[in-house]
């Protein structure tokens, strides 16, 4: 609509029937039938009970998923380590593969230095240059629910069960477990006797000696 | 130590001289101690052993957990110096009297 001129601060040039008119308002009557359209207002909200304080965006969850820890560039399928510290400390081992939780999967292989399957975290291994093929063997029933600790089904304990000594703590390895062994070492042997010395390599354990500098050993 | 380990014995760690505290002429530092890791020479070589895990092993008259043996846990920091004296944090300070005694630093966490 054309600017309305001001004849001076709230006065203006055209009347207010004149400018009914101008704004058409009569025709939007007749099209509504006589009466001017009222919009609805919205539903008013009902007033909630609580106002915070301040106005805080809710964080948002974070979708960021934790990987599995970085394998260090020197260990790779196959690679011989050397386990620094635990039960088998100084042993020459097999690295199989790094499961999801980010241990090393390894194997002695168990026939030859005694080593089962086993996990191992990657700060307490040294890598070396030395590598056993490893194409042969199968590891995909490995994984970290592999080696959960078997669960004991505790009944309810009467009285008198409550003093005697749970001597049910069995420390035998399940049988499946020492087949999936001997399925495992079978491959790698056969892969171990193929080189020279790698037999005796990995039976033999790894110990500082007498004037020894780690840091200026390669491995 | 390890419960009756029989059979071969390795040494997996470097043998290290606790050498005092951190100290100025007057004053030390107890909560940081002072370590000569063997055959560690100059500055550039402790970048290797920056990080890893070190224990403080003595012998004590009364048994914990079985055995006489105690030992106090630490971390090599940094280097102290340019001779390759390496300073060290333990999870208690030491006591004055491991000075001059060995400490084992291991070569754990390891990088390798």
């Amino acid at each position: 609509m054309a600017p309305q001129s001001k004849l001076s601060l709230g006065i203006k040039r055209a009347s207010r029937s004149h400018t009914y008119h101008r704004r058409g308002l009569w025709a939007i009557k007749a099209k509504h039938g006589g009466a001017f359209p009222k919009a609805e207002k919205p539903a008013a909200a009902a007033e909630p009970k609580f106002y915070p304080a301040d106005d805080v965006k809710p964080r948002a969850p974070s979708t960021r998923k934790p990987n599995p820890t970085k394998l260090r560039s020197s260990v790779t399928p196959g690679t011989v380590l050397i386990l620094l510290a635990g039960r088998f400390m100084g042993k020459r081992v097999v690295f199989l593969k790094q499961l999801k939780s980010g241990l090393l999967l390894i194997t002695g292989p168990f026939k030859i230095n005694g080593v089962p399957i086993r996990r191992v975290n990657q700060a307490y291994v040294m890598a070396t240059s030395t590598k056993v093929d490893i194409s042969s063997v199968n590891l995909d029933k490995f994984d970290d629910k592999y080696f959960a600790r078997a669960k004991r089904i505790k009944a309810k304990k009467t009285e008198r069960e409550l003093f005697e000594t749970e001597k049910e703590a069995t420390k035998n390895l399940p049988d499946f477990k020492k087949d999936d062994q001997k399925v495992i070492d079978a491959e790698l042997v056969k892969a171990i006797e193929a080189v020279p010395d790698l037999k005796t390599y990995l039976g033999a354990r790894f110990s500082l000696r007498d004037g020894d500098k780690p840091h200026e050993m390669t491995f | 130590m390890v419960k009756g380990r029989t059979g071969q014995r390795v040494r997996l760690y470097v043998r290290g001289t606790i050498l005092g505290f951190k100290r100025s002429k007057s004053n030390q530092y107890e909560n940081t101690s002072l370590v000569q890791i063997e055959g560690v020479n100059t500055k550039e070589e402790v970048a290797w052993y920056a990080g890893k895990r070190m224990a403080y092993v003595y012998k004590t008259k009364t048994k914990s957990s079985g055995t006489h043996y105690r030992c106090i846990w630490g971390k090599v920091t940094r280097p102290h110096g340019n001779s390759g004296v390496v300073r060290a944090k333990f999870k208690s300070n030491l006591p004055a009297e491991s000075m001059g005694r060995k400490v084992r630093v291991f070569m754990y966490p390891s990088s390798i």
